[in-house]
């Protein structure tokens, strides 16, 4: 098992590379960068000031020198500065952001988890029921909702008309003058719609993947065996297929990692959250070239140790991979 | 063949019309074509004709969804909207579709190193989150209409190439191949002849599915303020304006995201159909 693990940590660094290289590429290749997005509005900037700038931003090399400068520094971890004003190292502030996105999508996979499983598989056995062609329709709809929208008909409801919920912010302005309880109602308020919003994209695919997961499970000859020695139905439901049709399921959630960084672009602006998503928009809104190259990098991070996890929880849930 | 070939379009047609929920999505569908086509048809004012007077009015007789924050008519924005997205969908798809039939055609025909590359190179870029991959690239180019169909098909041609390659690989083993293969046919007579007519049902089926996906990104960009840019309309850009009068325009959120959401909902249920008629063995799974 280790060893497997050790191997696909390996894997992960041709990966790692060919996606920086694309990014790198993509990102330079494009017209317009910092020095003209800092200058352009200013007349008074001469070209030698321009190109003075260039140099101090390291943007005068080739192409290729930068990248190759660039993936020396990576290879101590040191992500360089922001160009931004404050010139603070990418890696912190990055890693400042990380936890507030990772929160609120891991919560919001527990979410998903949690109802989307309960509902595939209840379908799934009541197939054809009034149930199943109601939970049908509604998985298509939520396919189709753009989360956005669903965060604003949400602020409109709950923010504006009714006034239950805010609808920005991890925490209120007043928040250090709170007691404990209201701390910690302050922010679980706050968290509930982003959450609530990031899950719902997921709700559809993976309540329709645990049921089609549940459906080819129970036509396999060993439900049937469960069935012919008489064990309750609930016994073969829940322990015979419900925990076969699960595996599957890991792997598709260690898939959707990208899906939900890039979601979380959206909630964040939404609902003004400070995590990486609102720090990636700004970075890309200022030509902050290390800062974008520094979120790319750990995003695909992120989605190869997604897939990683995902395949190894799959080895060893499943005995049948791992002697593969 | 030919006579084979129409009863078999036949059948698929009648499976695809017993089906009440495709033969609605496709219903939606036309009816968006119809809309795209003949917007003023549908639009009673010019989409871009600012009234002072008018600004933020609720949903009237004259006005059925509303004006918005420059006194322009919601429902002509969404009508000429509406054209917008059917063609970033269509555009985009279009760009995706024929990349994934190129990867996926080439690596599972000739299989081996070229496989192989191929291969790792969709891995790459399923890597990437794809939004921020869209929203860096688009935010440099800078938000013309061309720029966005063009990135939405660059980063999404990747499961069509999946699709087409392990299509290609099953393809290539039949009997109708060998037998091709027997009588002289080359490499691209092949591809072309043989494997690609076959492949073609779960292609199509991706790609109605993937016009979908392509209008959800545009009008997420468009959200976000940069994808397309006013006072050209877009439902995702109405929904922009929406959100900085959340508190007290109600009409500007609730119906471009309806619009949307029943598009995307067309799309999807008119896909589903066409596989469920297209491969019977496949339903209500």
């Amino acid at each position: 098992m280790l060893r497997y693990i050790a191997r696909r940590l390996l894997l992960t660094v041709p990966l790692l590379i060919g996606i920086s290289l694309i990014s790198f590429l993509v990102i330079h290749a494009a017209p317009g960068g910092p020095v003209e997005m800092a200058t352009d509005l200013n007349p008074k900037v001469t070209a030698e000031a321009r190109e003075r700038l260039r140099a101090y931003y390291g943007l005068d090399q080739p192409v290729h020198v930068q990248y190759a400068q660039w993936l020396g520094r990576m290879a101590t971890l040191d992500f360089g500065q922001s160009f931004s004003r404050d010139g603070r190292q990418v890696s912190e502030k990055i890693g400042e952001r990380i936890p507030v996105t990772l929160s609120i999508n891991v919560l919001s996979m527990l979410l998903i988890f949690l109802v989307a499983v309960p509902l595939g598989i209840y379908s799934a056995v009541r197939k054809d029921s009034w149930f199943d062609r109601i939970s049908t329709v509604a998985v298509f709809t939520g396919f189709a909702v753009p989360t956005f929208w669903l965060a604003l008909l949400l602020m409109i409801l709950f923010g504006v008309k009714l006034g239950w919920l805010p609808i920005s912010g991890l925490v209120s302005l007043e928040y250090d003058s709170l007691g404990p309880a209201a701390k910690v109602w302050d922010r679980t308020s706050h968290l509930l719609l982003p959450v609530f919003v990031s899950a719902f994209g997921g709700l559809a695919g993976f309540s329709r993947y645990m049921r089609s997961n549940m459906l080819e499970v129970i036509r396999q000859d060993y439900i049937a065996t469960a069935r012919a020695k008489g064990l309750p139905e609930r016994k073969v439901v829940f322990r015979h297929a419900m925990r076969n049709a699960l595996l599957p399921f890991i792997t598709i959630l260690g898939l959707s990692v990208p899906g939900l960084l890039g979601g979380s672009v959206i909630f964040e602006s939404i609902f003004a959250i400070p995590g990486l998503g609102q720090l990636f928009y700004q970075g890309v809104m200022s030509r902050d070239y290390p800062l974008i190259m520094g979120a790319l990098v750990i995003g695909a991070f992120l989605t190869l140790i997604g897939n990683m996890l995902a395949d190894v929880g799959y080895a060893l849930a499943d005995p049948r991979i791992r002697t593969e | 063949m030919a006579a084979g070939a129409t009863s078999m379009f036949r059948d698929f047609l009648r499976r695809l019309l017993k089906n009440r929920l495709a033969v609605a999505g496709a219903v939606v569908v036309s009816f968006l074509f119809v809309v795209a086509a003949y917007p003023s048809a549908f639009a009673r004012h010019d989409p871009s004709r600012i009234d002072v007077r008018k600004i933020l009015e609720p949903p009237s007789a004259d006005h059925p969804l509303g004006t918005d924050e420059l006194g322009r008519d919601v429902l002509s924005r969404m009508v000429h909207g509406a054209r917008i997205s059917m063609e970033v969908g269509f555009v985009a798809t279009g760009i995706a579709t024929a990349i994934g039939l190129v990867v996926g055609l080439i690596a599972g025909f000739y299989g081996r190193w070229v496989d192989g590359v191929l291969m790792r190179f969709v891995d790459i870029m399923l890597c990437f989150p794809s939004f921020f991959l869209i929203l860096a690239v688009i935010a440099f180019l800078g938000p013309s209409i061309i720029n966005i169909m063009a990135v939405i098909g660059l980063t999404s041609w990747m499961g069509a190439a999946r699709l087409v390659r392990a299509e290609t690989l099953s393809l290539k083993e039949r009997d109708f191949v060998s037998a091709a293969r027997a009588q002289g046919a080359g490499n691209l007579r092949i591809i072309f002849r043989h494997i690609l007519p076959n492949a073609l049902a779960p292609i199509l089926v991706w790609a109605t599915l993937g016009v979908a996906g392509a209008i959800l990104v545009e009008s997420s960009l468009s959200f976000l303020g940069i994808g397309v840019q006013p006072p050209t309309p877009s439902w995702g850009n109405i929904l922009t304006a929406g959100k900085d009068n959340i508190e007290f325009a109600w009409w500007l959120s609730v119906y471009p995201g309806l619009a949307i959401l029943v598009t995307v909902l067309g799309y999807y249920l008119l896909g589903e159909g066409i596989q469920d008629a297209a491969d019977p063995r496949l339903k209500g799974r």
